[in-house]
């Protein structure tokens, strides 16, 4: 075949087809078009102000280290006037999050960013690895994303999952409630923190391919207590329809947003409150970390899993009191503080 | 014509803990192979039962699942080609601009395979 080229500058040659628009274009005007495509999403949902003080959550995976190589080069190129730093949350999984740390480390030399790593140990008394050999691993990933998500606001930061993942899953578990807010590109909580997922249109593909040609340093194992969760599922399933229609994903995300939740069906979702023992966000009087973690500490773990065993846990009488609890969570003041989510 | 070609061949995103955690590899392969991919009898060229193809990227990918993959096969192929998720780059170039599995492999040509499906 002759080598085609680039359907943008008709200079150089094509190197990549996009999947949303089917063109073929030359390595530099990936390059321009991928990380415009970035700012006009920030620049549309106003997603940041100057002065900004952006936490990046940093996995070491793919999307969140090109997301900080984005920001960095955005920033610089179109005087955003933020403050960028990298957040890491270390799980405790010998063998998974100890390397990926290690990348992490090196993108913060890389980028020069500053790097603030928060774990579960300090935070909650328990490491992913003591969970697990407590409860097993059928549903460990429930603990790892609902602890990742409040260390992530308690270091002023980001969760790490892929946005269509997410609404895929909301779809297939029939979890409508879910649908508007986790497709929603800014989350404005009610305090200062907010979430954004500048990533929300881009492609996989793509991602992998700018982390490619930009020689980017990334970490790609599998964490080794997943195999079981259910976002495996959605997402090879995902992988087998973008392969049928390469416009899966973006069709999946607009369907989200396009997913109107009828009054009565809004109803059921509870109030936003603030947890009664910790303080952060939550629809009961217990937020979802502090209910696993006084089933952790009382024996029971599955006690925040199945309403069986909360019952039992219940019968049991109420918590005791010098039971292990979170630090008390002060919302931000002065200064907004942004967290930013990598979303495929 | 020389009868085989050497091929480098680069595993990455997650991929290269399917062949021996190693991400560069350097493979020789015959120019000339079976039209069904069959990678295991060394080819006859003075037989003539055996219809022949010149060495594609299909068969580049049988080859690597027959003779380099270590394990867990299904998550490298699948009905016949790499299974979704995984990208391929042939020189550099999205193997999608290339013809995919029908481009005709060259002496020297590097073949990246990189997985999507790890990590977030």
């Amino acid at each position: 075949m002759a080598p085609k080229a680039c359907a943008l500058c008709q200079n150089a040659k094509a190197i990549l087809k996009r999947p949303k628009t089917g063109q073929q274009i030359c390595k530099d005007c990936f390059f321009y078009v991928f990380e415009t495509e970035i700012h006009n999403t920030i620049m549309q949902a106003n997603l940041f102000s100057r002065g900004d003080r952006v936490a990046i959550g940093a996995s070491g995976g793919k999307d969140s280290t090109v997301l900080a190589y984005v920001l960095k080069t955005l920033n610089e190129r179109y005087d955003y006037g933020l403050d960028l730093f990298l957040l890491s949350i270390d799980e405790g999984i010998t063998g998974y999050r100890d390397d990926s740390l290690e990348t992490v480390k090196r993108n913060q030399q890389q980028y020069s960013m500053p790097l603030k790593i928060l774990s579960y140990d300090e935070l909650y008394g328990w490491t992913m690895d003591r969970i697990v050999s407590q409860i097993g691993k059928k549903n460990n990933c429930t603990f790892c994303g609902v602890f990742r998500r409040q260390a992530l606001d308690r270091g002023a930061a980001m969760l790490q999952y892929d946005i269509a993942e997410t609404v895929l899953m909301n779809i297939m578990r029939g979890d409508i409630a879910r649908l508007g807010r986790c497709t929603s590109i800014v989350t404005q909580g009610e305090d200062t923190i907010k979430r954004s997922k500048p990533f929300k249109y881009a492609y996989e593909k793509e991602i992998v391919m700018y982390a490619y040609f930009k020689k980017l340093d990334y970490f790609s194992t599998e964490c080794i207590y997943s195999p079981d969760a259910y976002r495996g599922h959605a997402r090879t399933f995902l992988k087998d329809l973008e392969a049928a229609r390469p416009s899966a994903i973006i069709d999946i995300i607009h369907s989200g947003e396009a997913f109107e939740v009828r009054e009565e069906i809004k109803a059921t979702q509870k109030i936003q409150q603030t947890c009664k023992r910790c303080g952060y966000m939550s629809s009961n009087d217990l937020c979802k970390a502090c209910t696993l973690l006084e089933g952790l500490e009382r024996g029971m773990a599955a006690s925040g899993i199945t309403d069986r065993a909360r019952k039992r846990l219940d019968a049991e009488g109420p918590a005791p009191e010098n039971l292990r609890t979170i630090p008390f969570y002060q919302p931000p003041s002065g200064s907004p503080t942004v967290v930013v989510e990598a979303t495929a | 014509m020389a009868t085989t070609i050497s091929l480098r061949i680069e595993f990455g995103g997650g991929l290269e803990l399917l062949f021996s955690n190693e991400r560069r590899h350097t493979i020789t392969i015959p120019s000339v192979v079976p039209s069904d991919n069959n990678t295991k009898p060394p080819l006859d060229p003075s037989s003539n039962e055996v219809e022949t193809k010149l060495a594609d990227v299909e068969y580049l990918i049988y080859h690597l699942r027959d003779h380099l993959l270590q394990e867990r096969a299904e998550l490298f192929m699948e009905n016949n080609t790499v299974r979704p998720g995984i990208l391929v780059l042939i020189n550099d170039t999205d193997w999608e601009l290339e013809g995919e599995g029908e481009y005709v492999l060259k002496d020297n040509d590097e073949i990246v395979f990189i997985s999507t499906l790890h990590g977030g």
